[in-house]
């Protein structure tokens, strides 16, 4: 589905049904725009208070306050002299780039022969490509670690590139591919009597029509790879190689009971802020890329 | 789609464009297949050896043993094991909680941002919040609003005297699995919110148009028309996040640490794997989650009756 379907068929049920100016209407606005904003509050109030927490000093965390009375900028510096958190997240922009790259082009060619051409097992590689999508991570971590420490890959960042296929890989095909299948077939077919190639047309009458997909699915495979846990705790050893979430987790005081929430707000907050922007500018790409798989069936 | 070249002439072509298809296909088969095929199969290869995550050359085949042995009359293996158990039902408890709470709530939200407003992309924006935030972090973030001195939800709860005491939410063993409920439902219900909104919209308008005109009441629509007509997408959502709940990880590890209490079935295999190094039995435990997680997603297919995929 694209947005502009979803913009389309809108039902747009005007919020009130009283007569206008009526007591009774009035409270009723009311009542549903207080339901709005509990639900705006519930959404964004803990990384609000996240960001108020970044801004205090040592002492100040102590104190419960909801709104920032001191803009104090420290725990923002001290974040990146305790560890390599620079490094981090320059780790963890060189794995979410390379793995929408590597995952667009991959997906591309794959979702204009699984939507354009006919062929015997088509339906079967779907639903595999479907199923690969539901593993869940851990069942094959052992023996993905294996083929890392194999491939002498084991403690790099491209271990996670390769690993992150596995979820941002049958994502990107199943999206593509529903978003390819609804182009219309006089396309090809003008292109295919002046004898292009399967690749020119790929490259010549699809990619410039497929922008809006590739901006949905690369947008959803950076945000994955950006937040991915388990694999990158896991095929990681040393700090310079760890990616943002790992370094957040790791994030410890001088013991258990001493974490340094100031920094660790601040980290919180220097790593969704990226991802922040990125929602509130293509929320309507987002949104129509999380529905494009599922609402389908 | 059926796309049938019309001459005889062009069947040279068809032939072609298979051949181009594989071609195409080619390169996202090999790395799916180096990448989930080969280390799925290699994990449950592995599960019946008795590998050391250290030194996984030297294993030997030991059959069954890690699932389930029997030994001077006792029983052995990950089946005997009260943890693994133990971490099974802290998250079947986990997904049956938060999918009905994100269903209910996600339905919820749903149902209020279907309504015209003005503002309403903001607040879809708003709760994409959420979701965008990556795991790890929303975990941090609520770890530090539940802390038990300092949070603000204690500060709350206390001013408002609903608790005289401040409550320890990540180190109370009985309040572990609540805290988590409670983050993963923050986190999550949005995301089900925009699934649930997105049917919505699509629900053909005349239907509530005939409804209203007949003058029935709305939480007879909602039950009447709504339900049913959502229902499949509905069920889509709901299987998709069952099986990611059963799978969770990243929010209980990172909030409560590989605690007893609050294990969930994939933080066992992890900590088998690569805490206690014991490739062979972690594996077994990541083999069993597979069959779990894969029966779990075709009894829910079969008994909601929901089709993916097409053809």
């Amino acid at each position: 589905m694209t947005d502009e379907s979803l913009r389309a068929v809108s039902p747009d049920i005007p919020v009130s049904s009283g007569a206008p100016g009526s007591l009774a209407g009035t409270a009723r606005r009311v009542g549903f725009f207080l339901l709005v904003a509990a639900i705006v509050l519930y959404a964004v109030f803990p990384f609000y208070y996240a960001i108020v927490s970044s801004l205090k000093p040592g002492s100040a965390l102590f104190r419960v306050d909801y709104f920032p009375f001191t803009w104090y900028f420290g725990n923002y510096a001290s974040v990146f002299r305790g560890q390599p958190f620079g490094t981090n997240i320059l780790n963890s922009l060189i794995v979410a780039t390379s793995v929408v790259a590597l995952s667009l082009f991959l997906g591309v060619t794959a979702a204009f022969a699984l939507a354009r051409i006919q062929f015997r097992g088509r339906g079967a590689l779907l639903v595999t490509i479907l199923a690969v999508s539901m593993f869940p991570q851990v069942a094959v971590l052992s023996g993905m670690f294996q083929l890392i420490r194999a491939l002498g890959l084991y403690n790099h960042l491209s271990a996670l590139v390769i690993s992150y296929m596995i979820f941002t890989l049958p994502f990107t095909v199943w999206v593509l591919t529903t978003f390819m299948r609804e182009l219309p077939k006089e396309l090809e077919e003008a292109a295919i009597l002046d004898g292009a190639s399967a690749w020119t047309i790929v490259r010549r009458v699809f990619m410039p029509l497929m922008w809006p997909a590739l901006v949905t699915t690369g947008l959803l495979a950076f945000i994955a790879a950006w937040n991915e846990f388990l694999f990158a705790l896991t095929f990681t050893l040393t700090n310079d190689e760890r990616t943002v979430p790992v370094g957040i987790a790791v994030m410890s005081g001088a013991s258990a009971h001493e974490l340094p929430w100031g920094n660790i707000m601040a980290a919180s907050v220097i790593v969704t802020l990226p991802l922040v922007i990125l929602v509130l500018a293509f929320q309507r790409r987002i949104v129509s890329g999380l529905t494009a798989g599922a609402v389908k069936g | 789609m059926t796309r049938k070249l019309q001459t005889r002439d062009t069947s040279w072509l068809a032939a072609s464009r298979t051949r181009s298809a594989w071609l195409f296909l080619a390169p996202m088969l090999v790395i799916l297949a180096l990448v989930a095929g080969w280390p799925l199969l290699r994990t449950i290869w592995l599960a019946f050896t008795d590998a050391n995550t250290l030194q996984l050359e030297q294993r030997k085949w030991i059959g069954f043993d890690n699932f389930l042995n029997h030994q001077d009359g006792r029983w052995y293996g990950v089946l005997a094991d009260p943890v693994w158990w133990r971490s099974v039902k802290n998250t079947l408890w986990f997904t049956v909680c938060t999918v009905s709470i994100e269903t209910v709530l996600g339905f919820g939200i749903a149902l209020v941002l279907n309504r015209s407003f003005p503002g309403r992309g903001l607040v879809r924006a708003a709760i994409l919040i959420p979701w965008a935030i990556p795991c790890v972090v929303s975990a941090r973030i609520w770890g530090w609003l539940l802390n038990d001195q300092f949070g603000l939800i204690n500060h709350v709860l206390q001013s408002l005297h609903i608790v005289e005491h401040p409550v320890a939410w990540t180190a109370d063993p009985r309040l572990l699995m609540t805290s988590v409920v409670l983050v993963d439902v923050w986190k999550t219900t949005p995301f089900m919110a925009l699934l649930i909104l997105a049917a919505l919209q699509m629900l053909p308008k005349e239907c509530y148009e005939a409804a209203l005109l007949d003058g029935t009441h709305p939480i007879k629509v909602f039950w009447r028309v709504t339900l049913p007509l959502v229902r499949p997408a509905l069920m889509v959502a709901v299987i998709f996040r069952a099986i990611d709940a059963l799978r969770v990880f990243d929010v209980i590890y990172v909030l409560t640490g590989a605690n007893e209490q609050s294990m969930s079935m994939s933080i066992y295999a992890r900590q088998q794997l690569f805490e206690f190094n014991q490739a062979g039995y972690g594996s077994a435990v990541s083999t069993l989650l597979f069959f779990i997680v894969a029966l779990a997603t075709i009894v829910l297919l079969v008994a909601t009756r929901v089709r993916l995929g097409e053809d």
